[in-house]
């Protein structure tokens, strides 16, 4: 038990400081409830799903500069695609976006396996193809969603034969955050190709000594970036009703909820929930800070100050960790 | 590897590891030839100018890439340093007039440069992070002080201006800034304990601190210097556009990335050098009017445009590999 709780503090010590934030937006504004709770949580959710990616590729030792760029393709392929589109047909186009976003990511990372340039660069090159892919598609503001797809991730959750007050409170864009998580990630992280994202990530040269097929593994966990990037182009799709090809302010937010998450950058440690509890945790003190009236704009100096206070204070016990 | 047959790869590749500075320069003549083909007679001495000073504050800002680059880090704050240090200082004019608006203007960049490099020296901070962070926390502060000054307007020094659109000698001004730059900067690197540190902490760090070299004082005179050099692409760059805004130099930042890879700086450090940067900002601009010319929709010049960094690139590691 303790050792469990050791080896999850940083996601623990992240769970208790959202509750305590939960309590003091009570205080700050009594009437924050279930409204609130909804709007905060769908605020979140394309931040989250980027943050699930970019924490993939973290974990597997890379990290992927184009995570923007791709949701913006996903976001505007759904809505073109989705424009007049029947229910039915409105399926197949969420399956054809999963398959593209799987497919960008799996671009990314087999250029990077088989140029051998930096993962860095690489991205940083795809950032501009996928903006520019993007921009083919839709050149402005447009397209349309299924409504069927809104209903999805506004409002609380309500279940047959169960009182409504009891699930209300609930909002379906966690839930819908929760089933991403479990249907995709899940199945990974038991399996071996999780076991393999933490062995090339924490060592690529021992993995590869180990067996592990670095190039081909780099590459899938490119493809699960992907894949989340594409479920959150879609997600952003799904909330606004509309693709939009200008990338939004995605990448920063999900490298700074990675980090603040306990991944450590470098690869090979941290988990999925931290990360997604430290999205909620830099939205809620962004909106505590809007509740109380301060300038958004002082709310980015808090986030970006947090960010950086919370990783020098992570490399320095990191430091000191080493050193005992 | 190629000792006893020395094929024409290994040996491009081996010259590109020797003197990377003769293929890059190939690569850019080669691309003007290709724009005098496409368009005769646009190769004259009026775009060599204009091309010159639009590649200027690009190459200048790169140079912050490739000094925090050589270390085996990365300066991501650099555009926002060089928008801060440009708006304060344009918005300052009015208020407290031009030499203490300058000082106040290139005050943040060493400010924003000394807390990068406290994050990166005594924090320990991978300098992506600690620079994305800074530029964050920076581009905050900017839109919480553009409230404060939004009524006592903006004035950019006569001076700025002539240094960023005027010409003597049918060469852009900024050239005569920047020449004495680039060659105090090469010969930084290549002569000075400094210059010198920042390879030897770029190859091995470990190596370089049981030599006892204190990295983390050099960590922070880099980034401060770094600081600098963006602040004073800012002023440069304003200018040449004109007009202060909140977004001004951000379109230069991940060029900048790109032109310091393209010219031959390794991102893992110990490394390349200025003069490639140089080159490789001159390479994308060339490169940035060629798109334009082609009069391709703005999203097939992005792809176009990530794709032959991206292919540069990988020629570069291939060559260097066998070399």
């Amino acid at each position: 038990m303790s050792r469990w709780v050791a080896a999850n503090g940083w996601t623990l010590g992240l769970a208790a400081l959202l509750a305590v934030l939960l309590v003091v937006t009570k205080l700050i504004q009594p009437d924050f409830g279930v409204s609130g709770l909804d709007s905060l949580a769908r605020a979140a959710l394309p931040f989250a799903l980027a943050t699930l990616g970019m924490a993939v590729v973290v974990l597997a030792g890379g990290i992927d500069l184009s995570l923007a760029a791709m949701m913006a393709v996903a976001g505007v392929t759904a809505a073109l695609l989705m424009q007049g589109a029947s229910d039915g047909q409105a399926v197949a186009v969420v399956l054809f976006v999963l398959a593209l976003g799987l497919g960008m990511g799996a671009v990314n990372g087999a250029l990077i396996v088989w140029t051998r340039v930096p993962d860095i660069v690489v991205t940083l090159a795809m950032l501009f193809v996928w903006q520019g892919v993007a921009l083919l598609i839709l050149k402005a503001p447009g397209g349309a969603a299924a409504p069927w797809l809104r209903a999805l991730i506004v409002g609380g959750v309500t279940l047959p034969g169960i009182p409504v007050a009891l699930t209300e409170w609930l909002p379906k864009a966690v839930v819908f955050l929760g089933v991403a998580m479990v249907v995709i990630w899940l199945p990974i992280r038991r399996s071996k190709l999780g076991l393999m994202f933490y062995a090339i990530g924490s060592d690529p040269l021992a993995a590869f000594r180990s067996g592990v097929p670095v190039g081909p593994t780099r590459i899938a966990a490119y493809a699960v970036c992907g894949l989340f990037a594409a479920l959150g182009g879609l997600s952003l799709t799904m909330s606004t009703g509309i693709g939009e090809p200008i990338p939004g302010p995605y990448l920063l937010a999900a490298v700074a909820a990675v980090v603040l998450g306990g991944v450590v950058l470098g690869g090979g440690r941290g988990g999925l929930l931290g990360p997604v509890l430290a999205v909620f945790v830099l939205r809620l003190v962004r909106m505590d800070l809007t509740l109380l009236a301060v300038d958004p704009n002082v709310t980015t100096i808090v986030e970006g100050s947090i960010m950086v206070v919370v990783v020098m204070l992570g490399a320095v016990l990191a430091i000191k960790g080493r050193k005992t | 590897m190629a000792a006893d047959a020395p094929t024409l790869i290994s040996r491009a590749g081996r010259l590109m590891v020797e003197r990377p500075l003769i293929p890059l320069v190939l690569l850019l003549f080669g691309l003007i030839g290709l724009l005098e083909f496409l368009q005769p007679g646009i190769v004259n001495r009026l775009w060599i100018a204009n091309t010159i000073k639009a590649a200027i504050p690009l190459a200048m800002l790169a140079a912050c890439q490739t000094l925090t680059m050589l270390t085996g880090g990365i300066d991501l704050s650099a555009g926002t340093v060089a928008t801060i240090t440009a708006f304060v200082t344009a918005t300052m004019v009015p208020q407290v007039g031009v030499p203490a608006a300058l000082l106040i203007g290139l005050g943040c960049a060493v400010l924003a440069g000394l807390v990068n490099g406290f994050g990166v020296a005594v924090a320990r901070v991978h300098p992506l992070i600690m620079t994305l962070g800074t530029g964050l926390i920076g581009t905050g502060c900017l839109l919480v002080y553009q409230r404060h000054v939004i009524a006592t307007g903006s004035k950019i020094p006569d001076f700025l201006i002539w240094l960023g659109i005027g010409r003597t000698f049918g060469l852009p001004n900024g050239l005569y800034l920047f020449i004495p730059f680039a060659v105090l900067l090469i010969w930084a690197q290549r002569r000075t304990g400094f210059g010198r540190l920042l390879y030897a902490i770029g190859s091995n760090e470990a190596a370089t601190r049981v030599s006892g070299v204190r990295s983390g004082q050099v960590f922070f005179a880099l980034y401060a210097l770094s600081g600098v050099i963006a602040g004073i692409t800012g002023l440069l760059y304003i200018g040449i556009v004109k007009t202060p805004s909140l977004s001004l130099a951000l379109p230069l930042d991940l060029p900048s990335v790109a032109a310091a890879v393209i010219g031959g700086t390794s991102i893992f450090g110990g490394r390349g050098g200025y003069g490639g940067t140089i080159v490789g900002a001159l390479i994308l601009t060339v490169l940035a009017t060629m798109l334009t010319l082609l009069q391709m929709p703005e999203g097939a010049r992005r792809i176009l445009f990530g794709l032959i960094i991206l292919a540069v690139t990988a020629l570069y590691v291939r060559l260097t590999d066998r070399g």
